[in-house]
């Protein structure tokens, strides 16, 4: 008799500590931009370039964009690993999802600091 | 001697007979809200460029926000956004074993729900 172990992909308990991990940072930053939105003076282009015109807005932004991504590409994959049956049509999603995640960090940093 | 033979018992599945308790909504509304969000990113991301970009671009964005119908989806996504941000804190105190007792669970996942809407409409008439 062949003994055998059932194993896992050896992920999931890394994922699951990161989705709470990125929550706690996007919550961080959600208090930050709620306090910077009521600190600011007057809603016209100026105030609003000068925000964001800070390093601090900047970078917590950037923090913030990177846990978001990951954060939706944990949620999107287990959306999908519970819906779509077919492993090519999945294998295919997951690699889209992906691909559009990185381009909207790269887009990000280009609003960020274009 | 009695019969062993199985009953047919009901088994709703479907989802119009289904009758969910407050926690299995606001974790279906968790899932929609998660899904929802991760797909309006680049129409955020856009608008978010169009305010920082230059003094024409920011009133673009100005008349694109207060459009009464996109002032609706954004107010929606707010309140995907608040939903989701909710029912994940309330996940964190359930990690934490805080609150895992039926009526601790079910308490709240009913604040979670009636939190979510009461701050998108404070923040939603803040903003407005």
């Amino acid at each position: 008799m062949v003994k055998r172990d059932v194993v896992g992909a050896h992920y999931g308990l890394r994922d699951w500590l990161a989705q709470r991990a990125t929550a706690v940072v996007m919550l961080v930053y959600t208090l930050l931009l709620l306090l910077a939105l009521v600190m600011l003076p007057k809603f016209d282009y100026w105030h609003w370039k000068a925000l964001w015109s800070l390093p601090l807005m900047q970078y917590s932004t950037l923090l913030f964009m990177a846990a978001l991504l990951f954060h939706a590409w944990v949620g999107v994959r287990n959306i999908f690993m519970d819906y779509i049956k077919l492993p090519g049509l999945r294998l295919m999603l997951y690699v889209l999802v992906i691909f559009a995640l990185i381009a909207y960090g790269a887009w990000s940093v280009q609003i960020l600091w274009g | 001697m009695t019969s062993t033979v199985a009953r047919k018992r009901p088994k709703y599945l479907n989802l119009m007979q289904i009758r969910l308790p407050v926690p299995g909504i606001i974790s279906i509304m968790h899932r929609v809200s998660g899904a929802v969000l991760f797909l309006m990113i680049p129409l955020l991301l856009w608008l978010f460029q169009s305010s920082v970009q230059s003094a024409e671009t920011f009133q673009l964005f100005r008349s694109v926000v207060t459009h009464p119908l996109m002032k609706l989806l954004l107010l929606g996504l707010l309140w995907g956004y608040l939903h989701h941000l909710l029912a994940g804190v309330r996940h964190l105190f359930l990690d934490l074993h805080i609150g895992i007792e039926l009526e601790a669970a079910r308490r709240s996942s009913l604040i979670v729900l009636i939190g979510g809407i009461v701050l998108t409409l404070a923040v939603g008439v803040a903003l407005w």
